[in-house]
């Protein structure tokens, strides 16, 4: 959308007036969001602590990775790159965020096709699908946590009546069930944004297409593959695209469900277990830095893959 | 015949499930924060007992009370601010046409898409430098990163799809952009901020990272840490009770919000597609 024609002295003032429009958002932005980043970045390369940030000092890499020679020929790696914990917290992350993202979109797809139809009291469903998505993060981990409490959980009590499980089962406790905890409660409650998300791509399907399938007699299950999918597979690709971006950067629910467990601490847990609980300011910023990292690289691939329309000229 | 017949009765099962796995867990979180005692160590499917005892414990000793009035303070401010600041920068991003703009919406976008814990330890040395370390101010702040992004965003679109012609008349009458924002676009633009309004308010209020580390005493906090902090004196004196009870007080308005204006929500988080 051009802005109106007039004269070039008008339109100068115009965008004179632009920038002074903008720049109390772009300061605000600034002071919150680049520049902590730089200075995250910094630390990253510095000793810095959390009482001496001002005296940090320069040391390279040190902190990612560094060789320490012990004499005598010997010697072994240190730094962030080389510790155990930190690869395990980045296989959680990627394991989080693989799985729960994919069991959402089949769910969320499931769900969105289901409310798409016509039937009596859809409203109330569509209503009562999105209460996950309105409770708090930390709510749904602290319900979830009391349903799979190992003695008076109900989840157990439920199972057991079910056969499903012979005896009661330490969910959040044991090492191997608290992924499946962490993962059962986030697909618990981000499913209902993927079904929206995806429900919305579906609603801009043309009704016709539809009837011209049905009168030639397809059935339902090549209508939907043939046509359904292909035609909601750019929606559902950005969702599963900002979903992902989401998941790796998950903190909370980890946090409160299942706190200090090798078997579920993710990337971001352990950047702020070491910024704040282990007093290692730096290298907890250097593990911020690689998280980062990783993320904008994905962000911006996407960006440059879908040449996202900013300026609007599409429509 | 009895094919159809079997196929609806498969739907209808289908959106029963649906409806359970949505609504079983805040409803038994509700079942839960009524029992006390004894009560609360047998699982139980319906309402047995009625004891508002866990609400009272809640809402009159300690400061959960005022942990809730933190949490309304910092949402309502955040949701002032960005909106504000918003609205003004979307006027020059959607209607003004000038060099460098893409680049602008891009580089505001990609801020939504930053890992809080990215800026962390940056913004923690910011906060301290100014002062905050500790104040509500501090989340107000911290929170710009984003609700700002996602307002800006989407309060553009919005703008964009506006008719050129609306401010064509204000312009020949040399009114001023300040002028036009006020008098031509505010009041078209009411459903958008409500909308955006609502959902950079639920988003603050459930923010949890920044809420841990800015804040570091109870009367500061705001609920979700101070629910993540009940405790007992050991691992088997939690008191679930007053955690439910505690749940369902911040979670009932929420879910309220969201149910009267599902439609607005729905609408404005697939125009914006950033992010729950």
């Amino acid at each position: 959308m051009s802005a109106p024609e007039g004269t070039s002295r008008l339109s100068r003032q115009r965008i004179r007036s632009a920038w002074l429009f903008l720049a109390p958002m772009l300061i605000v932005l600034f002071i919150v969001a680049a520049w902590p980043l730089g200075r995250t970045i910094w630390f990253s390369f510095t000793d810095a602590s959390l009482d001496l940030m001002s005296e940090a000092e320069f040391i390279g890499f040190r902190n990612y990775l560094e060789w320490v020679d012990f004499g005598d020929g010997e010697g072994a790696w240190y730094g962030l790159l080389a510790d155990q914990r930190w690869w395990r917290s980045v296989w959680n992350t990627v394991v989080f965020a693989t799985v729960s993202v994919t069991f959402e979109t089949i769910f969320g797809l499931i769900i969105a096709l289901v409310l798409h139809q016509q039937f009596a009291g859809r409203g109330l469903v569509r209503a009562a699908v999105l209460i996950p998505w309105a409770i708090p993060t930390i709510v749904s981990a602290k319900m979830w946590a009391w349903m799979m409490h190992d003695q008076f959980g109900i989840l157990n009590d439920m199972f057991m009546a079910l056969g499903l499980i012979a005896e009661p089962v330490a969910w959040t406790a044991s090492p191997d069930t608290a992924m499946i905890a962490v993962l059962i409660v986030d697909i618990w409650k981000t499913t209902p944004f993927m079904a929206l998300l995806i429900l919305a791509g579906l609603q801009m399907v043309p009704e016709d297409i539809y009837e011209a399938a049905r009168l030639d007699g397809v059935p339902p299950w090549r209508v939907f593959r043939k046509l359904t999918l292909p035609l909601i597979m750019p929606a559902v690709l950005v969702a599963v695209v900002f979903r992902a971006l989401d998941a790796l950067r998950v903190f909370d629910i980890v946090y409160v469900l299942t706190p200090n467990t090798d078997a579920t601490r993710t990337m971001s847990v352990y950047a702020r277990e070491n910024l704040f609980d282990f007093d290692q300011f730096a290298y907890g910023s250097a593990a911020s830095t690689v998280l980062f990292l990783v993320i904008a690289l994905i962000t911006i691939t996407f960006i440059m893959a879908t040449r996202m329309d900013l300026e609007g000229k599409r429509q | 015949m009895r094919f159809a017949t079997l196929r609806t009765l498969g739907f209808y099962a289908l959106v029963l499930v649906i409806v359970v796995q949505a609504v079983f867990p805040f409803y038994y979180a509700i079942l839960t924060s009524l029992e006390d005692g004894q009560a609360l160590f047998e699982v139980n499917y319906f309402p047995a007992t009625l004891n508002l005892a866990n609400y009272r414990a809640m809402l009159t000793e300690g400061v959960f009370g005022r942990q809730i009035l933190n949490s309304v303070f910092v949402a309502s401010v955040v949701v002032v601010i960005s909106l504000a600041l918003a609205v003004s920068a979307a006027f020059a991003l959607s209607r003004i046409r000038f060099r460098g703009r893409g680049l602008l919406l891009l580089t505001i976008l990609s801020v939504s898409m930053f890992p809080q814990i990215a800026v962390l330890s940056g913004l923690f040395e910011v906060i301290r430098a100014m002062g905050l370390f500790n104040s509500l101010w501090s989340l107000v702040f911290s929170y710009m990163i984003f609700t700002l992004p996602f307002t800006v965003w989407v309060l553009t679109t919005f703008m964009r799809n506006l008719p050129v012609e609306i401010e064509e008349a204000a312009i020949m009458d040399g009114a001023s952009p300040v002028t036009i924002i006020r008098r031509v676009f505010l009041p078209l633009m009411w459903p958008a901020m409500v909308t955006t309004g609502l959902l950079a308010f639920i988003h603050a209020w459930n923010e949890f990272l920044f809420a841990l580390t800015f804040l570091s005493t109870d009367s500061q906090r705001t609920v979700p840490v101070a629910i993540a902090l009940i405790s007992g004196r050991s691992e088997f004196e939690i008191p679930w009770g007053n955690i439910m009870a505690a749940s369902v007080i911040v979670t009932l308005p929420l879910v309220a919000l969201v149910l009267i204006f599902q439609r607005k929500i729905v609408s404005g988080l697939t125009a914006g597609a950033v992010k729950g």
